[in-house]
């Protein structure tokens, strides 16, 4: 599927944060995360994760370090902060109105009553 | 045998795509690291699932993204490292020579227009006041009109920056300044300030919104007042060349110097010396962060001597009427060596000796203007509210309340319980009171002190 460019920048960063939460990771493990998660739906071009992963960490929502994988390369792990746990908590209340507004519109006319 | 050599010719692979990345300064070798170890992770996998390694290589680069796009990406998030090497793959491309073009035929009008009042009869040496009043406004315009240009032309900022630079021309112009001039010298000196704001939102665009456009803007102020004195010490020795060659020959140039070369000159320069720095930010070493690094440990020292020294003799500063404003200006100087240290810094890199030197600057500096205060606090309604000593004190008050947080935020981030980024919001969304304040003083001040 074709995403809108300013949906994939908007969504990044609750997207990356959420998958942080989960625990450390790094860049490629967190876009193979999203294309499991999204059943392959959304596909982010890999090398666009890593700025995004640079101004969040400038934010001071993830911290980075450098760390020997498995394999003997080194590696650059992300954790996540607790303001970026605040950060994700305040935009996942931000996608949750947007989602309910949305299922709303689509709602009508469809007839359907509400399953909440 | 065989897989040796196709390990082997994977490997020389991978060595051309770093070379390649590596040409593009907006990535640093710590992101191509970053970004190799994605690259043979996706080719591992795609190999196990049945590629060649040829194969698996060329479908890895291309879901990494193309090379412009990347950089661009990179750029947009690191655009302090476009300063020193890149010149951002721009959209649309102008080139060198046109753009230097561009910058003379600029410079010449702004030459221009300080000359045009000599058409309604208001001399230069004779009507100073006019000149000194309205230098700014002649030239600023220019200034912005070259960055409206230069970047996207945008109607609605045209209008609102025309809006702003006529209303400039009004208050600068409309009021009866009296003799003792007070008011007046205020006004000529608040002015500029006001009206660079202006310019910063001509030279930032639409990235005036964001924290890092604001920062390239600051960065730019920084070089541009550089690049200025050097061709100020440039000209003044073309000036002494010009007196002494004329003279030898029995003719008198000081007209010529006074009326055209001198005013023109300084005008035109306003737009090369913008222009050079927008040329040269990619070749050369930014100096004001240099210049920072060398005078931060000298002010540092100075400043940690003198708290000593008052602390230890219990000399108390000797009241002359003025001394908040020489406070005010070690002050703005304290403020400069913070914003061209932030302005360079990496705001990644934990903290080091130098930001404890910076934290030591700011907090010497505000204790400094603590004894100045309140040395002069006691004293001040004896003396009286003059427009001078107040606009000195609404100075002093802007400064340190922004070293203060300054202090406040650079004390977080070297315990860890901040990133830097905050240091440098805070200084971005302070631009706005420096302005609104010069605003007052032109615009209250005179009406305020009956023109005095």
């Amino acid at each position: 599927m074709d995403f809108n460019k300013d949906l994939i920048a908007a969504s990044s960063t609750p997207i990356v944060l959420a998958i942080l939460a989960e625990g450390d990771s790094y860049g490629y493990a967190i876009i193979k995360r999203v294309q499991e998660l999204s059943g392959g739906r959304m596909e982010w071009t890999d090398g666009m994760l890593y700025p995004v992963l640079h101004r969040l960490e400038r934010l001071g929502y993830i911290k980075a370090r450098w760390q020997e994988a498995e394999n003997g390369r080194r590696r650059k792990y992300y954790r996540i902060t607790a303001s970026g746990r605040a950060q994700l908590a305040e935009e996942r209340k931000q996608w949750q109105t947007v989602d309910a507004l949305l299922r709303g519109i689509w709602r009508t006319g469809s007839l359907r009553t509400s399953t909440a | 045998m065989e897989g040796h050599s196709t390990q082997q010719h994977l490997e020389n692979h991978i060595a051309q795509w770093r070379i390649y990345l590596q040409r593009r300064q907006s990535i640093h070798s710590v992101d191509i690291a970053e970004l190799e170890d994605h690259l043979r992770e996706e080719i591992a996998a795609l190999t196990r699932s049945g590629l060649s390694s040829d194969e698996a290589f060329l479908v890895a680069v291309k879901r990494m993204g193309s090379f412009d796009e990347l950089s661009r990406e990179f750029a947009r998030e690191h655009s302090e490292r476009l300063w020193k090497q890149l010149v951002l793959p721009s959209e649309h491309p102008l080139s060198a020579r046109s753009d230097g073009f561009t910058a003379i035929l600029f410079a010449v009008v702004a030459g221009i227009f300080v000359k045009i009042p000599e058409l309604f009869g208001l001399h230069i040496g004779v009507d100073d006041g006019f000149y000194a009043r309205n230098m700014g406004i002649f030239v600023l315009p220019v200034l912005a009109g070259y960055f409206a240009l230069k970047r996207e032309p945008d109607t609605a900022r045209f209008i609102g920056l025309g809006i702003a630079f006529a209303l400039a021309g009004v208050f600068g112009n409309i009021y009866p300044f009296g003799a003792s001039q007070y008011t007046e010298v205020l006004s000529i000196l608040h002015l500029p300030i006001a009206l660079w704001f202006a310019v910063g939102i001509a030279y930032a665009g639409r990235r005036w919104k964001d924290v890092a456009g604001r920062m390239d803007f600051i960065r730019f102020s920084g070089e541009f007042f550089i690049y200025y004195v050097l061709i100020a010490l440039g000209g003044g020795v073309l000036t002494a060349f010009l007196t002494m060659m004329f003279q030898s020959i029995g003719m008198k140039p000081e007209w010529f110097i006074q009326s055209w070369l001198v005013p023109c000159g300084a005008a035109g320069a306003v737009l090369i010396a913008s222009w050079l720095v927008e040329a040269k930010q990619s070749v050369i070493e930014n100096m004001a962060p240099v210049l920072t690094r060398l005078f931060t440990p000298l002010f540092t020292a100075l400043l940690i001597t003198f708290l000593v020294t008052v602390f230890v003799t219990g000399k108390a500063i000797d009241l002359q009427r003025e001394v908040l404003i020489a406070f005010d200006l070690l002050l703005i100087v304290v403020l400069g060596l913070l914003l061209y240290s932030i302005s360079a810094r990496d705001t990644k890199l934990p903290p080091g000796f130098f930001d404890r030197m910076q934290v030591i600057l700011i907090i010497s500096a505000l204790l400094a203007d603590a004894v100045a205060l309140w040395a002069i606090s006691a004293r001040i309604t004896e003396f009286g509210f003059t427009p001078n000593r107040v606009a000195a004190l609404g100075v002093n008050i802007i400064l340190l309340v922004n070293l203060a947080w300054s202090a406040v935020l650079y004390l977080r981030f070297l315990a860890d319980r901040g990133p830097f980024a905050d240091l440098e919001r805070w200084q971005t969304n302070y631009l706005p009171v420096y302005a609104a304040w010069s605003a007052i003083v032109v615009i209250a001040f005179p009406p305020l002190f009956g023109y005095m």
